[in-house]
């Protein structure tokens, strides 16, 4: 082994807050909800194209959204019913926007269309195996929302000599990945060895961290009798379930800045997207539900449920003993690099690990005081940047100095401000200054797009006018030889004109 | 529930470690807690009265230049002024009149701190600023050494005693031939070095290591013992308040160039022990070079700084005007820390220490 394996820089330990939604098992006997929100975009691309009306009857299972573009994917509806409308309603997001989404009122039937799972998958060409993931929905479910059939694919283009299967959950209070690996191994390792069929990956690691001790049993019982599949046990610590330190961990190396993991030849995937998939190719079944952490101090019974895609999060927290305080905090993911959410009238969505609602007391928010250079920061990044110089820099719209300081590399994981004895929100900063940061980028590709149409413009009016010099001297030349006979017509100056009053509208622009 | 009225997008974590600047604050006193009862103990009231002096001094200058700078005053409950009122009055002479205490602790919080903006800003350390400032106003009263008089010994200065010798000047025992006061070993060792003495044979006739640990000789409050200093630290280590890089390296290398210089002449160089022990080099190293503000907050940045205040620190003790160098060397590496901190920026993840992305063999395309 080499030196430095298994250990990543910096990170933190919160409190778990495991222990009370671990110890019962996965609730997958939810009655139906009144109704199902399915917004259109539950993944990083463009909104999918709805295939339904209004007042259409849908059986469980059905495709009822196509995906709309590359990183679009398909949706399905989560149990049989009736198209109530496709309207707006607010998004599990922190702004509480509006956003498309087809309502679907469930008839009680829940009833399946006919599944028709491949007979043998291990016998498939592999990139048909990818489009039966693309076509099943399935995005990374770990909150990536990234469509798993492009992973797949850019697996198949690149020699990937480590397949990662992250079972690290290392934000507070969510099991859901705990649970599924405990009560669900042996399909996960089907999942994983679907996934290493698919990519041609010469080595499999599922890598569990340390404090999950019954899921590393559970699969390594499941993982025996199959071989090739690795059971790794890391270090808990967060952040371990970020890609790139959890690369790090496993395999030593780290992926270069800029670049992704592939190009070293390391894939990771979740284990929750890895049971999809294997819920895809075995049983034929669409991505239509996901195992979700109900927890958070203010919630009666905390615990893990299945739960259909589009049911709403007042739905679950009545499901787990209901609220019982007003929550002080409602977050969709965990504490660490959860959203905070407006209103409990919001949907389930693919990427939705867990909903907490916590106290006053578990968000422990201060007023900020200011820096003093403790240097905590420093030490808690697992990227190995100056989180208090990023900070300053960004309060003082210094965004080139912020970058080089760290911000570039930032993965806005949180351990700094949770570390912070000042109480200063430095994600908050880097969120803002890599919004301006990308507004800036936005607006200068617009300025050398608009650069380029100007210049494409002077050049083909140059040309033109070339060509019509040019002719004029044939034509004049032509009646030279033959007869002198009228005037050439004057050359047009408007042209001109119009280059000069747009060279100055676009100096205004870069000003702006 | 549907929208809440008072929600604020906020951005995460919503998780936090509780720690704070306060509790930070209060560790650091609490450390110094037992070295100063230890002073107190060995200086008696007067050493008391002027403690309570600096520090409150010190508060109440806070709370004017918050007041003044219409700052929130709830932030005098941070324990910063208290602490810098606590680290001046322990580099101070225990029985430093009352205008020294008050005008220190005044010269620390406005000169030292508020004028850059307050907590956080400052270049230099305040309390190390206003006891270099004060020994080159006043050096006769800066280095005026009251001997160890215990506050249970008979020729002891009762509570109105004491404040008689602080408020008012009133001299004490000064019947007494020869006096209550002298040299500590540091500034013995250095006349004597100037007068061409051989400091080996003086330093074996008085030196004596023993009492130099426990602090049982003359000095600031908190120059005494090193051992409770040395207490103190270690518990400020395992709790993490403070990293062990700058302790380690400024007395680490303070100890390596004494013994070299020991190692080459005795005769004018003491010793590694002698150096350790005496003055104000454990509570330097241990609690103003390590403080936050003023100091660099990369691991690497914290070696070379610690490393410079042990060059500074044995330069000066060695060849220097002064006979303590712990406060200058401290003050100018202070100044400094933001170039360390500039030149010593962790590597980052993915990338080399020029920044550049690292190397890597790119995965081989496969021909599909």
């Amino acid at each position: 082994m080499l030196f430095g394996l298994g250990k990543i820089r910096g990170g933190v330990h919160p409190d778990g807050h495991k222990i009370d939604s671990a110890r019962l098992v996965i609730n997958s006997q939810l009655p139906l909800p009144d109704t199902l929100w399915l917004p259109l975009c539950q993944h990083s691309g463009e909104d999918a194209r709805p295939l339904v009306q209004a007042g259409e009857r849908v059986l469980k299972g059905q495709r009822i959204a196509a995906a709309a573009g590359r990183f679009s994917a398909n949706i399905h509806a989560p149990t049989s019913g009736t198209i109530t409308s496709i309207d707006t309603i607010t998004m599990p997001h922190p702004s509480g926007l509006p956003a498309n989404a087809i309502i679907l009122q469930p008839d009680g039937k829940d009833e399946w269309i006919t599944l028709q799972p491949p007979a043998d998958p291990f016998s498939m060409p592999q990139e048909a195996l990818a489009t039966l993931v693309e076509q099943a929905g399935i995005v990374g479910m770990g909150g990536a929302i990234f469509p798993a059939a492009i992973k797949l694919r850019q697996g198949r283009r690149f020699e990937i000599k480590t397949l990662i299967v992250n079972g690290s959950e290392c934000e507070p209070y969510l099991t859901t990945d705990d649970r599924l690996m405990r009560e669900r191994a042996a399909e996960i390792v089907e999942g994983a060895r679907l996934v290493r069929y698919i990519i041609e990956a010469y080595r499999t690691v599922i890598a569990i961290e340390d404090n999950k001790p019954q899921a590393i049993a559970a699969l390594q019982e499941a993982a025996a009798n199959v071989g090739a599949i690795e059971i790794v046990v890391v270090p808990a610590r967060y952040p371990m379930g970020s890609a790139k330190q959890l690369i790090q961990a496993v395999t030593g190396l780290e992926v270069p800045a800029g670049k992704r993991s592939n190009d070293i030849g390391v894939l990771v995937h979740n284990v929750a997207t890895v049971y999809a998939i294997q819920q895809a190719l075995i049983h034929g079944k669409p991505l239509i539900s996901r195992v979700t952490t109900v927890a958070g101090g203010c919630v009666g019974e905390p615990r893990n449920v299945e739960a259909l895609l589009g049911t709403p999060i007042h739905y679950l927290f009545e499901q787990c003993g209901g609220l019982t305080t007003t929550p002080a905090r409602l977050l969709m993911g965990g504490p660490m690099m959860g959203q905070v959410l407006p209103t409990t009238e919001v949907p389930l969505i693919k990427g939705s690990s867990g909903v907490l609602a916590l106290t006053k007391a578990e968000v422990n928010e201060h007023m900020p005081s200011p820096c003093i250079r403790c240097g905590r920061c420093v030490d808690a990044c697992p990227m190995g940047l100056l989180p208090l110089e990023m900070a300053r820099n960004s309060k003082q719209d210094d965004f080139d100095s912020a970058q080089d300081a760290g911000l570039r590399d930032c993965i806005l994981c949180g351990s700094c401000s949770y570390v912070c004895p000042s109480h200063i929100p430095l994600v908050q900063y880097f969120e803002y200054a890599k919004g301006e940061l990308a507004e800036s980028r936005a607006s200068q590709q617009k300025l050398s797009y608009t650069q380029e149409l100007m210049a494409a413009r002077k050049e083909r009016l140059e040309r033109e006018a070339a060509a019509k010099e040019a002719a004029k001297q044939a034509k004049k030349a032509k009646a030279k030889a033959k007869k002198p006979r009228k005037a050439a017509a004057p050359t047009t100056v408007a042209a001109d004109t119009a280059d000069t009053a747009e060279t100055a509208s676009t100096t205004d622009h870069a000003g702006a | 529930m549907t929208a809440d009225a008072q929600y604020i997008p906020t951005a995460s974590p919503h998780a936090h470690d509780r720690s704070s600047i306060d509790r930070i604050m209060l560790r650091v006193c609490l450390a110094l807690t037992p070295v100063s009862l230890w002073g107190f103990y060995c200086f008696g009231w007067p050493a008391v009265v002027m403690f309570v002096t600096t520090c409150l001094a010190a508060i109440l200058t806070e709370l004017a230049c918050l007041y003044v700078q219409q700052q929130p005053l709830s932030r005098l409950w941070d324990g910063s002024a208290l602490l810098t009122g606590w680290l001046l009055a322990l580099t101070l002479p225990p029985w430093a009149p009352w205008w020294i205490a008050v005008g220190g602790a005044f010269f620390a919080i406005t000169i030292g701190k508020q004028i850059y903006g307050g907590i956080g800003q400052n270049v230099f350390n305040p309390a190390l600023l206003a006891r270099i400032a004060l020994l080159i106003s006043f050096p006769v009263q800066l280095t005026t050494w009251v001997n160890v008089t215990p506050i249970d010994s008979a020729n002891a200065p009762g509570l109105a005693d004491a404040f008689a010798i602080i408020f008012a000047g009133q001299p004490w025992m000064s019947d007494a031939a020869d006096g209550i006061t002298g040299a500590t070993w540091l500034g013995a060792s250095k006349a004597a070095a100037a007068g061409g003495a051989d400091l080996a044979a003086m330093l074996s006739q008085d030196f004596s290591l023993y009492d130099a640990f426990l602090g049982l000789t003359r000095g600031s409050l908190g120059e005494t013992s090193t051992l409770l200093v040395l207490l103190g630290g270690i518990w400020l280590l395992i709790t993490r308040t403070i990293s062990w890089h700058i302790p380690v390296s400024l007395l680490g290398t303070l100890a390596l160039l004494a013994w070299l210089g020991n190692l080459s002449n005795p005769q004018s160089y003491p010793g590694v022990l002698f150096h350790l022990t005496s003055g104000g080099v454990m509570i330097g190293a241990f609690f103003y070079a390590t403080d936050y503000v003023t100091s660099p907050s990369t691991p690497v940045g914290k070696l070379i700084f610690g490393a410079g205040c042990g060059v500074v620190l044995f330069a000066i003790r060695s060849w220097g005007g002064f006979p303590e160098a712990v406060a200058f060397a401290i003050l100018l590496m202070n100044a400094l820390a933001p170039l360390i901190d500039r030149v010593t920026k962790p590597r980052a993840y993915g990338r080399r220490h020029s920044g550049d992305a690292i190397k890597h063999t790119p995965a081989q395309r496969r021909v599909v």
